[in-house]
């Protein structure tokens, strides 16, 4: 009996425990995204008092009128989901051909040609960096948003994850396919691509995830400020107004708001997403 | 015989046309620009994107240059200050996830915001959190720490903001590896009396080592090639830019600022072994403490 009591306190005890910390943990994780909206509001006066005020005296929007006069963020809003949308639907079509070729094809040089996938996906993406811009400016393509998607043309990474989802497909249903009258071309678009569905999601929220945060490259290969990305043109606001907070708050929210929507809606698939791709 | 040898062939045209569009892209992309840059940290950058051969110039010009030995100890450091703090609070948040409570996506999706906004705004925040004049932690502690500005303080402040920002994927990932491990084994430990913190001991550890070693690998990696976060919340203003200034944010200035291509491309060769090097001993000590039994 005391036993059991003892036991019943001692969960009640480690169940309350979690909840602090996780509770404790979220607080932590949220508050800069608090401050950062609080702040938006604010005069830049307020922003510096002291004691700090912790609410704006009046919610006025001046700081993003600022932000938004300088910064062209319909462009830069326009320039990240084109990066996005292109380097998504690239990634998801040519990794899913290579994909599926490598899982359940044979063909010539198989072995070789898969070894440039696993090289290219031990070496960090910095080592390309400087011939793909030179590439790029010999070409005459900088600025525009062919540069901006250039280095996420193919993925290695892609091909390598959706070879996986292929795998563990049994290879009787292709040839089910055969049998029907498809050619390989057909049993692949019209019965295999369906069944990796999930991974396919899977890969394109990786992919966009990784897109949108990129920096360097948005920041070397588009100097114009009117073909550049959110995070490369938030880079400018930070040069511009290194002190005041308030604008480059507006700047941070404006940027990350769209994304932060989306992730709200799909919560449940980006978190599963990044769980399936996950480690890379 | 015939049909198959028939549908083998045609495997063959399909299979490299399938492949052809990737390959060819990485060829272009990756394997070409591999073999440049090395070719490149052996030269000599001339105008208009030209390069000459002239042999380990650049590569004894680094190995004698303070600044970049002072950030590739930067860079090191920032390792060891993020990665085992990081990983072991990601593995905490992820214990606590994995427990019978309610609100549990909810917590989990609070933990993982960070991942979906872009660093550059999570730099620019906490830029403002940690400002030593105005900022609302000086303020709150009623000190004037140059979180940002003090040569000492500086990378320890960016590898907070770093731990902060990636401490919610490294979880999901954990979480994803104590999902696997089957209940009975908790019910067996339960039986024989065995406290919650020996069953994490002899359960939940070895069992989570392999998606363990995963996550290790995977923040050495990004740890060491850290850029966004260090180039946003210290500019080239700041007086201690030196003491956190990490090898990629050296690449960066050396390459498209500076211009010296050749010189960057020694800066990035050396960065690609040093990661070389971390991984092939995380992969031998391995064997020491991960299990792949189930």
């Amino acid at each position: 009996m005391d036993t059991a009591k003892s036991l019943k306190s001692s969960k009640r005890f480690t169940t309350g425990l979690t909840y602090l910390v996780l509770i404790l943990g979220s607080v932590l994780m949220i508050f800069p995204f608090v401050w950062m909206v609080l702040t938006c509001f604010k005069t830049q006066a307020e922003s510096m008092a002291i004691p700090p005020q912790i609410l704006p005296s009046h919610w006025n929007l001046d700081n993003f009128v600022t932000a938004l006069e300088n910064l062209p963020f319909v462009n830069l809003y326009i320039n990240t989901a084109l990066l996005i949308v292109f380097r998504v639907i690239c990634a998801v079509f040519f990794s899913s051909m290579a994909g599926y070729a490598f899982a359940k094809l044979e063909f010539p040089f198989k072995k070789a040609l898969f070894s440039i996938i696993l090289i290219q996906m031990m070496l960090p993406s910095q080592i390309f960096i400087t011939p793909q811009y030179l590439m790029l400016a010999k070409l005459g393509l900088t600025n525009s948003i062919f540069a901006l998607v250039f280095p996420g043309l193919v993925s290695a990474f892609g091909t390598f994850f959706l070879r996986q989802s292929y795998l563990a497909i049994p290879n009787d249903i292709a040839e089910a396919a055969y049998l029907d009258g498809c050619n390989k071309w057909q049993a692949f678009y019209k019965v295999m691509l369906p069944l990796t569905g999930p991974s396919m999601a899977a890969l394109a929220i990786f992919t966009a995830v990784f897109a949108y945060s990129d920096l360097m490259w948005p920041l070397i290969c588009n100097t114009d400020l009117n073909m550049m990305t959110l995070s490369a043109g938030l880079s400018t606001l930070n040069g511009q107004f290194t002190t005041n907070f308030p604008v480059l708050m507006a700047g941070s929210l404006l940027a990350m708001v769209p994304m932060v929507i989306l992730y709200l809606l799909f919560q449940k698939q980006f978190i599963q997403g990044i769980a399936m791709t996950g480690g890379k | 015989m015939e049909k198959t040898s028939k549908l083998g062939r045609d495997g063959a045209k399909w299979g490299l046309i399938m492949v052809a569009p990737t390959v060819i892209g990485l060829i272009v992309l990756n394997i070409w620009p591999f073999i440049e840059t090395i070719y490149m940290s052996f030269s000599k950058s001339l105008p208009f994107g030209e390069f000459e051969f002239e042999g380990i110039d650049n590569y004894v010009e680094m190995f004698q240059n303070a600044e970049f030995w002072k950030a590739t100890g930067n860079t090191i450091f920032f390792c060891i200050l993020t990665v085992p703090v990081g990983i072991f609070l990601a593995l905490i948040v992820a214990v606590l996830l994995n427990s019978k409570i309610r609100g549990r996506t909810t917590f989990r999706a609070i933990f993982f915001l960070p991942m979906v906004v872009a660093p550059a705004a999570v730099a620019m925040v906490w830029k403002w959190i940690f400002n030593s004049q105005y900022g609302i932690i000086n303020s709150l502690l009623g000190a004037n720490i140059g979180w940002l500005t003090d040569s000492k303080i500086v990378l320890i402040t960016c590898s907070v903001v770093q731990i902060w920002s990636n401490i919610g994927y490294d979880a999901v990932l954990l979480l994803a590896g104590l999902q696997n491990i089957s209940v009975s084994l908790y019910e067996a430990a339960d039986l024989d009396g065995a406290s919650k913190v020996r069953q994490f001991f002899s359960i939940t550890l070895p069992m989570v080592s392999p998606t363990l070693f995963v996550v290790l690998i995977m923040r050495l990696m990004s740890s060491l090639k850290v850029f966004d976060l260090i180039y946003m919340m210290v500019d080239d203003a700041n007086p201690a830019l030196n003491d956190v200034q990490s090898l990629m944010s050296l690449f960066y200035r050396e390459s498209f600022i500076a211009g010296d291509k050749g010189y960057a491309s020694a800066i990035v060769v050396w960065t690609v072994l040093l990661i070389g090097a971390v991984t092939l001993i995380q992969f031998i000590g391995q064997k020491k403490w991960v299990n792949y039994e189930v």
